[in-house]
Formats: structure tokens, sequence, C-alpha cells
């Protein structure tokens, strides 16, 4: 009960201050289960956050050792040397080195290798007893080694390495015992430097291997037989055709998942949020407040949340295919594929949960190392055709599109309509890909690798960590910068007064704007009335259908034959084919731009992609109205 | 900054065989890796080392990129990466 401060954020880590508390950095190359043990030992005691200027993420958290102390551990990126050649590796040596603004030089390090993979894993031993902090060493995946034939002496190593060695399996859990220990002596500062073994030359990776090899021969470091079930997986997963069929029979998983199976929950959240409303709104009196509350913050911050059934669902399968293995198969699979627009195998799992919604789908992107792919991933994932903008194609298309049949009964006009507006995205997507590839975020010739880790069980506990985290940072999203954008919008649509009551939505200064704009968005068919819907749209696609709604006077969905006729009286047939193309092309959603903030860790790449979509989406929606305008 | 000109056939090294030769489980010596320092540095790091074993695996369905098993573990490189890993 020592760190509870009444305040249920006393379970977050604060940023340590210097000299006060003690820090400890775990390192280890990718894959060798750094994560799972940092996860063992924090627990829900950690967060994710961004060292200032870099996009390169590192988790902090605290480790309990006993009823008095903890200690705070930083997960840092996976590398296998120090030489700063990438972000991640720069990162790390900055860190360790005591010179990365904001974090003091860690008083020892947690140096954690793949025990089955150990002759060139040690490598990175190496430059990291170099800098010569009191460093641990821990040898992951103990259980693996031994199961599969393979031996280690930790005393032995333990004396080649000059520092404590720890054989552990941290998805067991078992050996952790002696990290806690290490850790204890962390914050009585009794660690002992490491006495200076004789070290390879650093820049020299062959040395480095050849000095790792001779410690594995001294330490009778005996290599496992090859992983037989992994082989045999890979038989069929990497085989020309059962591999295809497993890989469509997965996509069509995540997408079934995301897109159907998510609906029954994200109903239930829906009509949560629509009953907790009505309920305020009953108990309150009527006023300007009532109606910020219900009208603004509820329905704007609900209409976001909805989405996190989606996202726990994605996450959990991204989960499942990351931690078991099949995501790297999956990767190899299509990057055939995704290098045709200059991307690589694994932008797909992202782009293609897009259609679902860009939210979770840039978040996903994290699984691409590569921070150029990642960035390309993120910028055009928003032109994949959401499931927010099919209300307003749905309601478009129903207004001006004559049903028609056009391949017997399966395939008509409207179904053509919308599929081509599927397929008008993803050329945009395609374009964009190829255009930021082929500039800014030209890949650096650095090779395309892509490591095919065993096939491993994913644990419960790594999962539904995962799953933690990526609702806190959603929530907290909602809860702050949506939050804003809400009230802005409502004060928008409900100033100023008229005799102490809100305005017509025509006169607020929503209404202005409108006006304003009016000039702007003319050449695209598009009057004020539009115009309004375009900004109210900002905060999610969809929201243009109710704003039309409210702005022809008319309440509910239930009533869109009525929409449907004001909309035929309010936009020509050019008109109507530039909506849809603006709904196609433009950036209309606050939870993407701050999602996309979030993970490039500024506002740079938010800003650039706005403008770029919307100018992309006035130019399309402009020659859709000429053309259209030509015809009818 | 070898290498820069011959940019996707195995053939352009002067008739030298690179890791796209090997067949499914056929293995080869490495000999060099004609990439720029940096990149030939993390491929070492992955374990391609001039002297040491590697192993064609699996592939993508259309035979591009390619896994191979190198120094107790599987990589996958594309062809325009492997032409560049020369065998002795």
């Amino acid at each position: 009960m020592d760190d509870c401060h009444g305040a249920p954020t006393a379970t977050l880590p604060q940023p340590p201050a210097a000299g006060k508390q003690h820090i400890v950095a775990i390192v280890g190359p990718p894959n060798s289960g750094k994560s799972t043990l940092f996860n063992r030992l924090t627990g829900l005691r950690q967060k994710v956050a961004n060292f200032p200027g870099v996009t390169v993420e590192h988790r902090m958290g605290r480790a309990r050792l006993d009823h008095h102390r903890e200690i705070y551990l930083v997960d840092l990126p996976g590398v296998y040397s120090l030489h700063p050649r990438t972000e991640d590796e720069k990162v790390t040596h900055d860190v360790l080195a005591g010179t990365m603004e904001g974090l003091p030089k860690p008083d020892a390090v947690i140096l954690i290798l793949d025990s089955t993979n150990l002759s060139r894993h040690l490598s990175l031993a190496a430059p990291i007893l170099g800098l010569g902090l009191p460093t641990l060493v821990v040898l992951n995946m103990a259980d693996d080694l031994h199961g599969r034939g393979g031996e280690v002496d930790p005393a032995e190593l333990s004396k080649q390495l000059g520092t404590p060695v720890a054989l552990i399996s941290a998805s067991r859990g078992s050996g952790i015992e002696k990290i806690t220990e290490f850790l204890s002596g962390a914050t009585l500062q009794q660690l002992p430097r490491p006495p200076l073994v004789e070290l390879p030359v650093l820049q020299n990776v062959p040395k480095i291997r050849d000095w790792a090899a001779n410690i594995g021969r001294r330490t009778k470091y005996r290599a496992p037989a090859p992983p037989v079930w992994t082989r045999r997986l890979d038989g069929v997963f990497l085989h020309p055709v059962t591999g295809l069929v497993v890989f469509l029979l997965v996509i069509i998983g995540v997408f079934q998942t995301i897109f159907a199976g998510a609906r029954p929950l994200m109903d239930a959240v829906q009509a949560a949020i629509e009953a907790s409303g009505r309920w305020i709104e009953a108990t309150m009196p009527d006023s300007p407040l009532r109606s910020l509350i219900v009208d603004g913050i509820w329905s704007g911050v609900g209409s976001v949340i909805v989405f996190l059934p989606q996202i726990l669902l994605l996450f959990l399968f991204i989960g499942i295919l990351e931690d078991s293995g099949y995501l790297a198969r999956a990767a190899l699979i299509a990057d055939r594929t995704m290098a045709k627009i200059g991307l690589q195998g694994k932008s797909f799992i992202p782009l293609l949960s897009a259609y679902a919604c860009a939210v979770p789908a840039i978040m996903a992107a994290r699984t691409i190392e590569n921070k150029r792919d990642r960035t390309a991933t993120i910028l055009i994932a928003p032109f994949m055709t959401c499931s927010a903008r099919l209300p307003v194609y749905t309601l478009v298309i129903a207004a001006f599109i004559p049903e028609k049949p056009l391949l017997g009964i399966f395939f008509g006009t409207r179904a053509a309509a919308l599929l081509g507006l599927y397929v008008i995205g993803f050329l945009a997507a395609i374009v964009t890909a190829r255009l930021l590839k082929s500039t800014v975020l030209k890949s650096t010739r650095a090779p395309f690798v892509l490591e095919m880790p065993p096939y491993r069980w994913p644990t419960v506990q790594s999962l539904a960590l995962r799953l933690i985290d990526r609702s806190r940072v959603f929530l907290r999203r909602a809860g702050t910068v949506i939050l804003a954008v809400s009230v802005v919008l409502w004060v928008l649509s409900n100033l100023p007064l008229e005799n102490g009551k809100a305005p017509e939505i025509g006169n607020s200064y929503a209404g202005m704007v409108g006006h304003a704009v009016e000039p702007v968005i003319q050449p695209l068919g598009f009057n004020w009335k539009i115009g309004i819907g375009l900004i109210t749209s900002l905060a999610a696609r969809e929201v243009i259908v109710g704003t039309l709604g409210t702005l022809y006077g008319i309440e509910g969905t239930s009533e869109s034959m009525n929409l449907q006729s004001a909309l035929r009286h309010e936009l020509t047939p050019g008109g109507a084919a530039a909506l849809l193309v603006f709904f196609a092309f433009a950036m209309q959603c606050m939870s993407t731009l701050a999602v996309v903030r979030r993970e490039t860790g500024g506002w740079t790449w938010p800003v650039i992609q706005f403008v770029y979509m919307t100018l992309f989406a006035y130019v399309f929606s402009f020659a859709a109205n000429r053309l259209i305008s030509l015809w009818f | 900054m070898q290498a820069v000109v011959n940019k996707q056939q195995s053939h352009a090294h002067g008739g030298a065989r690179s890791l796209t030769a090997l067949k499914r489980g056929e293995s080869g010596t490495l000999d060099r890796i004609d990439l720029p320092e940096d990149d030939a540095q993390r491929l070492m790091e992955l374990g391609f080392l001039p002297g040491h074993s590697i192993t064609r695996a699996h592939s993508a369905p259309g035979g591009d990129p390619r896994v191979f098993q190198v120094d107790g573990s599987e990589v996958a490189l594309r062809r325009e990466t492997a032409v560049h890993l020369i065998l002795r």
C-alpha cells in the first residue's frame, strides 16, 4: 500500500527522478523474449512512451521487489548490435550511454538472449559488456533448449563473461527469482562492475561472432536440434498450395472478425452509450449545459468508444498471429505483392484491417520495424474504404442511382457503384504509396530481411497485457483529443444563442462557416448545407448523415427516404458524384488524425496527410462533378 | 560501394554462384557479401557470415522471398538481396 496515493493513476509509473530512482535497462535481440520478461517483471505497472524527437517507443515499468522497494525497468527496442545504424539501435545506444534526453543513465543492464540460439545472440554481449555497467545475462527459453536436447552451463558462462548469468523461461516464469535478486542488488547499488574481460573489436562482426563461438565452446554450449514442429508446420504454411489456402483463411478470418464479429459487441456499446445519454438527459434540466454533455461530449466521445470492441478483437487476432510466429509467414507470403507498390509484407495486415477502420489499422502498423515502410503504411491506410464511409455511400447511392441489374440479380448498378468506390480508394492508396516510396519515404537501400521465429504457443498473459495496453492508449485518446474536438464542434453548432436558446443550425457558427466555405466548395457542386456536413463529419464520416437530417428538419434515420428526396433536391447528379468521391478520398476523421499523431510522434505527418488527402479529394471531386455534369 | 551497378543478375558477378542458385534443402558456404558496408554488417549480424554454411529452406509461393537457415535461425531474403550474397 506504500505506493497508494488514493488515485487510480498511482499504478502507472511516473518518470523517474534522476538520482532517486534506480533504473535498469532490458536489452536483447529481436525474438529473444524481451517483452515477455518485461511483462513478467512489471505486470500492469507499465506504460508506453516515446523518447523526445524520435518515433521509437519504449516501455517503462516498475518491478516490485518486496514490500518496500521497487525499481524502474526500461524495455529497449530489440537490436543485434549497438552500432547506431537504425533509429532503434541509436535509441538503445543513447539510453545505455546515458545521453538520452529525459532519462538518466541506467544503473544496470539486463541482457536477455535466446538460449536456443546462443552462439549468435552472444554477439550482443560484447558491446553491452563493453559499456562497463553492472550486467546480468539472462538466457531465455531454457525449456525449449532442454526440450530439443541443447545444453548450456550458466556457471561456466558467468565465469567466462565476468557477470552473473541466469537461465530462465520467461513464458513459464521459471528462474525469475534470480532476476529479482539482481534487481535488489541494483537498488542497493551493491552490484560489482563487470571485470574487464577481453572483448573483440566492436566494428568487426566476424570477429565478434568468433569471440561468441569461442565462449560457447568453452562453456560447453550444445545447440539444440532444429525445431521439428516448426519445420513440419512450415511444410504446410509455406507450401505453394496449402500455404496460400491457410493464408486466405486467416485473411478472411481477420476480415470477418473485425467486420461482422465485432458488430454485436459494437451494437451493445452503442446501446449502452445511448441509454446512458438518455439517462443523463432525463436527470438534468434542459439547458445548454445538458446539450453540451449529451449532444456534444457523450455522442462525440461515444462515437469513438464504439470502436473499442473492434480494436480489441483485431489486436487479439494480431497478438495470436504475432506471438505464435505466423505473422512472419503471412508477411513472407504477402511480400511479393506488397513490394509491387513499394511496400513490404508486413504492411499487409494493417492495410487489410483498414477496410474495417483506419484507427486499429494504424495501431497495427507497429509490427513493421522499418520506419519508412511503417510511415507509408500509416499514411495510405485511410484511403481504404472503412466501414464509417458506408452510411454515406449507401445514402447517396440510394438517392441518385436507380437500381438496374447488370449481371443478373446478383450485381446491380448500386452494387457496382459501391464496388467502384472501394476500387478508387484502393487505387488512391497505391498511387500515394508509390509517390511516397519514390520520394520522401524512399527506402534506404537497406535490404529487406525477415526473421522466421519458431512457432510458439501464445501466452494468455502476453495477449491480455497487449489488449489492456491498446485499450488504455485508445481510451486516453478518446478522453483527450476527441473530447476537445467534440466540444469545439458542439460549440460551433450551438452558438451564438438566439433568445437564450440554441440557434437554427444555419445561423450557428457552423452555419456561418458553411456559408463561408460555400464559394470554395461550390465548384464541387456543394452548397452551404453540404459544407456544414463536411465540417461536422470531421468528427466521424457518418456524422454527415445525421447533420443533413438535422438541416433538412428530418429526425431519425428511419426517415431516410425523405432525406434521399431532400438530397435529390439539393444536389445535382454531378454534385452527388463529387460527394461520393470526396468521402472516398478526404481525411474526414479526427480519430484517425489523432492516432496518426500518436503513432508518428508529432503533428507533421497528420497535417501533411490531412492536407494531401483533402486536396486529392478536392481535385477529383471537382473532376467528377464536371464529368458527370456533361452527361446529365 | 561494390556492386551498385550490377543490380539483379547473379551472372553479373562473373559467373559466381549466389544464394539464389541454392535449391531447396541444398547448402553452400558463403564467400562474400557484395553490398555496401552497413548492409553487409546487418546481414552478418543476422548470421550471414563469410565461411559459414547456409541452407535454402522454404520460400513464399512464387519463390520470392526465400527462407535461409543460417547460424541457428531462419531468415527470409528477397531475390534482389540474395543475388549479392556470393557462394564459394
